[in-house]
């Protein structure tokens, strides 16, 4: 059994900033509860100083070769680090002196603890372990503020997770039958030459788990519920920390379990990214309030990263690819994510308009953030499509491409609805509904904003450190 | 020196951004002018010393993105060179033109700046991702300019304009991939790629890159059936962005043909030239059927675009039917689509700042309402003729020198099309001439204005000092040709034997 705990510090230093968290703030009175999100946000910088040694010692196997830390998995430690750095930047001014404070940011860092178990997990049932850690902390937050729509969001997004979650143990349990292991190394041998159709069912139903983790097409009716119910901090989070662990989970199942066994799973993804992104933007045309327009495009995203898991054994370039889609896509989320915390009045599109005028710091982020999920360069997402497309056309999936690409035009009109009254449009009357949040959001949205431009504009220092193969 | 060119009016935009708005338009429309004036004493600069005979020029290669085999590579050559110089001329036209700009100055300034770099970088790029780049910034920024300061229904022909390029732009992005992905090694570098000719003998896939990089390219210049997005754009803009969207994005397009579809595409190019001449035949004659149409004296102008435009495609076209022609002909097309390109951003930019001056009047366009303006505003209507006279190719303007070269070198190959063509010739004449008399002669009639003085006053001095040096430079391309030729020749040579592989 090779423990190598030291190659765990980032998960471990998580694990501690939760439970120091936890018992600090049991003790604190309620207005001295920052030293617990100041605990949460030293455990991030730790684990990614500890992500950053780690890259330089080369990817091994660890516990008995149930995880891997390779370059995915670092990958995937530093976008979800990060992004929850981000997101608990943006979510100061929401849950400041709450009395439940403490736990909002306890359940936040087990639940990027969950997802990071899930980039590495090479095991099915390390995968499950996973699955559930980055699941269960997610459904309270839902309901963190414990309003109506939040008690619905958590309430359906509980059912959903726990429907699937059962699917997927039982994808599982057949797997496990057909192929005499949970290892994935084990299961490639043995896969093969197992009746087609229980393999066939057992990746499905594993798949079905994995894709109400990323919020893709058919298991993405909980996306628009919970980011419209829950606090805007935590649709920032939901949306889109989880959905890094759970690609890259689908990534190292197809790429590492599945490359020679029968079934096309292939043809099967590349049928859900296009679901995926075709029912996200056609569904995000019409929608008035932000926040639910935020959640189809997230489903629609999901579509294009997609892609790149659908050529995982046909081309090289489709790990870079999805890493750095997944980077970019997650400072860009996050950004708008930023903006509309920043904003907590305006609920809806008009609302947006003269925000030019009031905050032109704030419409430049907006805009660079919305045009970079469009795909504009020079955004980080721009260069994560050209990778993508690049891929789905190299793995012999051009029409997949032509897909992206329409859809792609599609959703252009639905974040130009959300650009143009913010830029061009003038106020009507000096109304208060862009009175800005305060400071720590509008952090955020700059830092977000900003790096999304800057990985689109260095992704030649980036995209070499997210090249590389996956263990074993 | 290059990329000084190019980043200068970024680097001034940046700087400005600080400013704040408080201090006043005039000191930022000053500085644009100096700074647009900079750039083209730059621009001049280069072209002094440039080597006709050099082939690429002041190359500059930096890494970018290895990995995805894109690198920040610029360079000039024949092709570049004068539409560098166009663009940078048409600027500081359009900055001196916006001095009496009233509202909101401080972004509209700092809008053009970020297109003129944008512009800039486009034509100088010889990497297919940078490019790209540029290609979509320029629709972002033309954007804010139509929505933010145009009339009329500005914001739908602004979402118009963008969603059709922007479907263009991603078929563009399609066909580039397809180019990176034949080339091996993989790489997105122009001069690395013509030199490879990756499809050369791949059938139906190069077929298919030509068909998404053409989509592209017509989008963006446009052709027919891809141009319904132009004449709203166009009639909705402000004078500048009609000036610069007509003058330089329109160049893009056809650019495109001449810099990435020909020289990387030859054989696909060439079994393929024939459906380009029919494009362009149909373009040349039914922009100038539907210009004849028109009552509105500045979508008049942008049919006419569509039918200039369809001269370039027709050259184009006939440079890739080899059989029956010489390389010395097909030489000559090159050289007058790229004249040609020059020609009419020169005239068409001018006469959409003339148009502006009749919608900074009276808020009107309709050419049924005016008459007789050459009594209280002569020196109008003389510029006017003028441009109107230079745009129909009279000899002495560029128009000819253009026209006479694409007729000439496409006769041979494409010899029924261009006889079709030079039909064109002869509606846009009629149609400019009436637009002209309906417009300038006869009794005066202005129609009312809310709130405007009841005269209609003449050209002031910044709209004669932007409009009148466009003119200028056309007479001199017009008269003595030779600076400009001496440029474009060799490369057009160049780009024919790349054809021709």
């Amino acid at each position: 059994m090779n423990m190598h705990p030291a190659a765990l510090i980032p998960e471990l230093t998580l694990v501690a900033g939760a439970v120091l968290g936890l018992l600090l703030g049991a003790w604190l009175p309620r207005h001295r509860q920052w030293l617990v999100r100041l605990l949460a946000a030293l455990a991030c910088l730790a684990g990614l100083a500890a992500t950053a040694v780690a890259m330089g010692n080369g990817p091994r196997m660890v516990f008995g070769g149930s995880y891997a830390v390779d370059v995915a998995t670092n990958a995937g430690r530093i976008i979800v680090l990060a992004a929850t750095l981000l997101t608990i930047c943006l979510s100061i001014e929401t849950v400041e002196s709450h009395q439940r404070e403490t736990e909002f940011y306890v359940l936040m860092q087990l639940a990027a603890l969950g997802t990071i178990t899930l980039t590495g997990a090479a095991d099915l049932l390390l995968l499950v372990a996973g699955y559930l850690l980055a699941s269960v902390p997610l459904y309270a937050l839902a309901g963190f503020v414990k309003d109506a729509p939040g008690t619905e969001a958590s309430l359906k997004y509980y059912l959903m997770g726990a429907l699937l979650g059962v699917t997927m143990l039982t994808g599982i349990t057949i797997l496990y039958g057909t192929g005499r292991s949970t290892g994935y190394a084990t299961l490639a041998q043995n896969l093969p030459a197992a009746p087609r159709a229980a393999v066939a069912v057992g990746i499905v139903a594993v798949l079905a788990g994995l894709l109400f983790k990323i919020g893709a097409v058919p298991a993405h009716f909980w996306v628009p519920d919970v980011t419209e119910g829950a606090s805007t901090p935590v649709a920032a989070f939901v949306t889109t920390v989880p959905k890094i662990g759970g690609l890259i989970a689908v990534y190292r199942l197809v790429a590492e379990a599945l490359p020679t066994v029968g079934v096309n799973w292939s043809l099967l993804v590349a049928v859900l990214a296009v679901a995926s992104m075709t029912l996200g933007n056609l569904a995000a045309f019409f929608q008035d309030t932000v926040r639910r327009l935020l959640a189809y495009s997230t489903i629609g995203q999901v579509g294009y990263i997609l892609l790149a898991v659908a050529v995982a054994t046909r081309s090289e370039i489709a790990l870079p690819a999805l890493l750095f889609y997944l980077a970019a896509y997650a400072v860009t989320n996050l950004g708008a994510f930023a903006v509309v915390a920043e904003l907590p009045h305006a609920p809806r599109l008009v609302d947006y308009r003269g925000l030019a005028r009031r905050h032109p710091g704030l419409a430049a982020v907006l805009v660079v953030c919305l045009l970079g999920l469009v795909g504009t360069p020079p955004t980080g997402v721009f260069l994560g499509k050209l990778e993508v497309f690049s891929a789905a056309i190299d793995g012999g999936y051009t029409w997949l491409a032509v897909v992206a690409v329409a859809n792609t035009v599609a959703s252009l009109f639905y974040y130009l609805r959300w650009i143009a009254p913010a830029l061009v449009a003038v106020p009507e009357t000096a109304s208060d509904t862009l009175v800005p949040a305060g400071r720590w959001s509008a952090v955020g949205a700059y830092t977000a904003g900003a790096a999304s431009l800057a990985l689109g504009l260095a992704g030649g220092i980036v995209l070499p450190l997210l090249t590389g193969s996956l263990l074993p | 020196m290059l990329s000084l060119i190019v980043f200068l009016p970024l680097a001034a935009a940046v700087v400005l951004a600080v400013v704040p708005a408080s201090v006043g338009g005039r000191m930022f429309t000053g500085s644009w002018v100096a700074v647009a004036a900079a750039d083209l004493a730059l621009v001049v600069a280069a072209w002094l010393g440039y080597d006709a005979g050099g082939g690429m020029a002041y190359e500059q290669q930096l890494r970018w993105i290895p990995s995805a085999g894109a690198s920040y590579h610029v360079g000039l050559d024949g092709l570049s060179l004068p539409m560098v110089a166009v663009t940078s001329g048409l600027f500081l036209a359009c900055a001196i033109h916006s001095l009496r700009q009233p509202h909101r100055v401080k972004s509209f300034v700092l809008l053009f700046l970020f297109l003129q770099t944008v512009s800039l970088g486009l034509f100088t790029a010889l990497d297919l991702i940078l490019f790209f780049v540029y290609f979509d910034l320029s629709i972002v920024g033309m954007y804010f300019v139509i929505a933010r300061w145009g009339h009329g229904q500005a914001r739908q022909s602004a979402l118009k304009f963008f969603l059709y390029t922007f479907i263009g732009s991603l078929a563009l992005l399609l066909g580039f991939i397809g180019l990176y992905l034949a080339a091996e090694p993989h790489t997105f570098d122009i001069v690395a790629l013509s030199r490879a000719n990756p499809l050369a003998g791949s059938g139906t896939y190069g077929a298919l890159v030509l068909l998404a990089v053409g989509i592209g390219l017509a989008v963006k210049t446009p052709t027919v059936p891809f141009h319904t997005w132009l004449p709203p754009a166009h009639t909705d803009a402000p004078a500048a962005g009609s000036a610069i969207l007509a003058g330089v994005l329109l160049k893009m397009g056809t650019y495109g043909f001449v810099r990435i579809a020909m020289p990387l595409l030859p054989a696909t190019w060439r079994q393929y030239a024939g459906v380009v001449v029919i494009i362009g035949v149909v373009s040349v004659l039914y922009g100038a059927l539907v210009a004849l149409a028109q009552e509105d004296f500045k979508r008049m102008i942008a049919y006419t675009s569509v039918n200039h435009m369809g001269y370039i495609i027709l050259a184009v076209g006939a440079a890739g039917i080899v059989a029956g022609s010489d390389e010395q002909a097909r030489s000559l097309a090159i050289t007058g689509a790229v004249t040609q390109m020059v020609s009419h951003g020169l005239l068409t930019g001018a006469l959409f700042l003339l148009a502006g001056v009749l919608h900074d009047r009276r808020r009107s366009y309709d050419m049924s309402t005016y008459s007789g303006l050459a009594g209280p505003a002569p020196v109008f209507a003389g510029v006017t003729a003028v441009a109107v006279f230079a745009s129909l190719g009279l000899p002495g303007f560029s128009g000819f020198i253009a026209e006479f070269q694409i007729f000439t070198g496409s006769l041979s190959s494409a010899t029924v099309a261009t006889a079709l063509a030079l039909l064109g010739i002869l509606i846009t004449a009629g149609l400019l001439l009436r637009a002209l008399h309906r417009v300038f002669l006869g009794p005066l009639r202005i129609p009312d204005a809310p709130g405007a003085a009841r005269d209609f006053t003449d050209l002031r001095p910044s709209e004669a000092a932007s409009i009148m040096p466009l003119l200028a430079i056309a007479v001199v391309i017009g008269v003595l040709p030779r600076f400009l030729l001496n440029v474009i020749e060799p490369a057009s040579t160049t780009l024919i034997e790349m054809v021709a592989r």
